[in-house]
């Protein structure tokens, strides 16, 4: 605790000079979301959205959304279908650029360097190769259980055999995947089972070293024993890295993450510590949706 | 309580109005029947062709014994002291389709990438018009196009080369079987799902790598069986070889000779060039079966690779 105060006090200084926004986002206030300044003892803003806002054509599917999230901590987004999860999580690593007609408004920004990703300057695939992102139903490649852990350095240009091996075995066992898929490398990744698919897509992830993780509710198409297996993979990958996860089922969001966003229509409607908001939300609006009293 | 009592309702009704519609039992057997007719008249058809290509070509192998129509390097018909050797016809067939193939795979290859991966919607539907009307166009059209057009082209090229040729024919056929291949592989290709492409994406992925590493060998089978698709419509292709490779049977893969392949012989033949009921003329049943052989072999490899690389998405 206090080592962690101590760092950010260490932190603070320069960050405020280069980055004013990144600090207010920290300190933000905001009119709806009980705000990360009334939130003690936070650990170090990884990335932040500050006023975001996104549109499908005409239609406005996220408004004006700031929200911080923590490094190496688990922040999750809940809500009703429809109101946003998924866009603002797949704006995160800009694969609404991948579609026409859609427009970003405001940032979000990625930290230590303060880059804004939605800045048109900033190439959507130098993004991507910061930010990783697990799927909801897993979605391998077509090649063999190697090659689909070895995809990311492959098109990062690496070619040594010995390194592509270190790494892939390294993410394997990072996955939780390495024990049973050890001595069957070679095999199509569609061999494998779909709890298997999915860890192999998160040690897709972990070969490349991403800074941000982000999940769109990674186990909705699994069974409890491979749901439980991922969830314990994120509760072990929180040490290395920054997770953002979208998930439907507020049990999970429960006991994977240490921060959670409640979300409705497009808007932020509360962002704090995940037993906080569960034990005790500050808005009726979240109550009535965790206590499944909701619509 | 509603839905309960209809569905104890259902079976009765249901019961009823099959007992009273007689009428339309009897309309869908003479349905069935004309579906079953018409499916029919296509097996018939094959049977039909088989049959009479075969029983031609045993009278034919009566006369010309296998081993000599399988190994003698000269077809002479017409001469008078004839041979009957397909390996010259096989080697025209074979050279002018590989030089097609050369042509039609990369070019197909790369419009089907480019239409399905590259191309803004508005550019497709305005290229895909052109294909289709490229795939339309008769094959005299073609044959005579490269007679006139690509032959002298080359000849400029390549000095010395004869007016007829296989070169100008199999690039020119290639030409011709392209929207075959690029609109069969770019089907294949636009049948990836979108979330493959975006697992691509999302690592960071170009455009073109997630063409080339992820979304071609998803559409591996469906590519491969265009490409099938391509060489069998090479093999099989009649006047352009007729009108610009010549019409010598001359035993050589060498593309830069004028050379004749397997259809044009046929086509020579069905012109009138030897009587009916010789010999000669009856030659033209055993090339026939020997290019059915050829296609379906085709056919047969085109079932092992889809089933070899099935989709399994
Ligand atoms: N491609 C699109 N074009 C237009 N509108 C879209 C598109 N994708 C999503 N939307 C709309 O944007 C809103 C937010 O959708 P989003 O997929 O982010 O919701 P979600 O919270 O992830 O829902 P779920 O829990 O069902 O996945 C919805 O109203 C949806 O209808
Ligand atoms: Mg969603």
């Amino acid at each position: 605790m206090v080592g962690n105060i101590a760092m950010r006090s260490i932190d603070r200084p320069d960050r405020q000079a280069a980055t004013p926004t990144a600090a207010s986002v920290a300190g933000a206030p905001n009119a709806h979301a009980r705000d990360a300044r009334s939130l003690p003892d936070t650990p170090p803003v990884k990335a932040a959205a500050e006023n975001f806002s996104f549109y499908y054509g005409q239609f406005q599917a996220l408004k004006s959304i700031t929200l911080p999230v923590y490094e190496k901590h688990v922040t999750a987004l809940i809500g009703p279908s429809g109101c946003g999860k998924s866009t603002l999580l797949r704006a995160c690593n800009r694969m609404h650029d991948l579609y026409p007609g859609n427009r970003y408004e405001g940032a979000i920004r990625l930290l230590p360097d303060n880059t804004n990703l939605l800045d048109p300057a900033v190439d959507p695939i130098e993004v991507r190769m910061r930010i990783g992102m697990v799927f909801q139903k897993p979605n391998p490649f077509p090649k063999s259980i190697y090659e689909n852990v070895a995809y990311g350095l492959r098109i990062r240009g690496e070619k040594s055999r010995s390194v592509l091996d270190g790494r892939v075995e390294e993410a394997l066992k990072g996955a939780a995947l390495w024990a049973e898929v050890a001595h069957r490398l070679n095999e199509p990744a569609f061999a494998l089972s779909g709890g298997q698919q999915q860890r192999l897509c998160i040690a897709r992830c972990l070969a490349t070293d991403p800074e941000v993780l982000l999940f769109d509710e990674p186990t909705s198409a699994l069974d409890p024993i491979a749901t439980a297996s991922i969830e314990e993979l994120i509760d072990q990958l929180r040490q290395k890295v920054t997770i953002l996860i979208v998930t439907h089922n507020m049990q999970q969001a429960a006991r994977v993450s240490d921060f959670t966003a409640y979300m409705y229509l497009g808007e932020l409607i509360e962002f704090g510590r995940t037993r906080q908001l569960f034990v005790n939300p500050v808005r009726r609006e979240t109550e009535d949706y965790i206590t499944g009293r909701f619509g | 309580m509603e839905s309960l009592e209809s569905a104890s309702f259902e079976p009765l009704r249901v019961s009823d109005r099959l007992a009273r519609k007689a009428l339309r039992n009897t309309k869908e057997r003479v349905i069935e029947a004309l579906l079953f007719a018409a499916a029919g008249v296509s097996v018939l058809t094959t049977v039909g062709i088989v049959w009479v290509l075969v029983s031609e070509s045993y009278h034919f192998f009566t006369v010309v014994p296998i081993w000599s129509f399988l190994t003698d390097t000269m077809w002479t018909p017409l001469f008078a002291d004839a041979h009957y050797g397909i390996l010259p016809l096989l080697a025209g067939t074979l050279t002018t389709s590989l030089v097609a193939v050369v042509v039609a795979i990369p070019l197909g290859t790369t419009i089907a990438i480019y239409l399905s991966e590259f191309a803004r919607p508005a550019v497709r539907e305005a290229v895909k018009p052109f294909l289709e009307l490229l795939g339309g166009i008769p094959s005299i059209v073609y044959g005579y196009f490269a007679l006139i057009v690509v032959i002298p082209l080359l000849q400029l090229l390549i000095p010395g080369l004869p007016g007829f040729n296989m070169l100008g024919a199999g690039i020119v056929m290639g030409i011709a079987i392209i929207p075959y291949v690029s609109s069969l592989a770019e089907d294949a290709m636009r049948a990836v799902p979108m979330s493959m492409r975006e697992g691509s994406y999302a690592m960071g992925g170009t455009k073109f790598q997630t063409a080339v590493r992820v979304v071609i060998p998803a559409a591996l089978s469906g590519i491969l069986s265009a490409y099938i698709l391509g060489v069998s419509r090479a093999v099989g292709e009649t006047m352009i070889v007729a009108v610009a490779a010549g019409m010598q049977p001359n035993f050589t893969m060498n593309p830069m000779e004028p050379a004749q392949t397997i259809s044009a012989y046929i086509v020579q033949v069905a012109l009138g060039d030897l009587p009916h009921g010789s010999i000669g003329y009856q030659s033209i049943f055993a090339a026939g079966l020997s290019l059915m052989l050829m296609t379906l072999l085709l056919n047969v490899a085109g079932h092992f690779v889809r089933r070899r690389y099935r989709e399994a998405y």
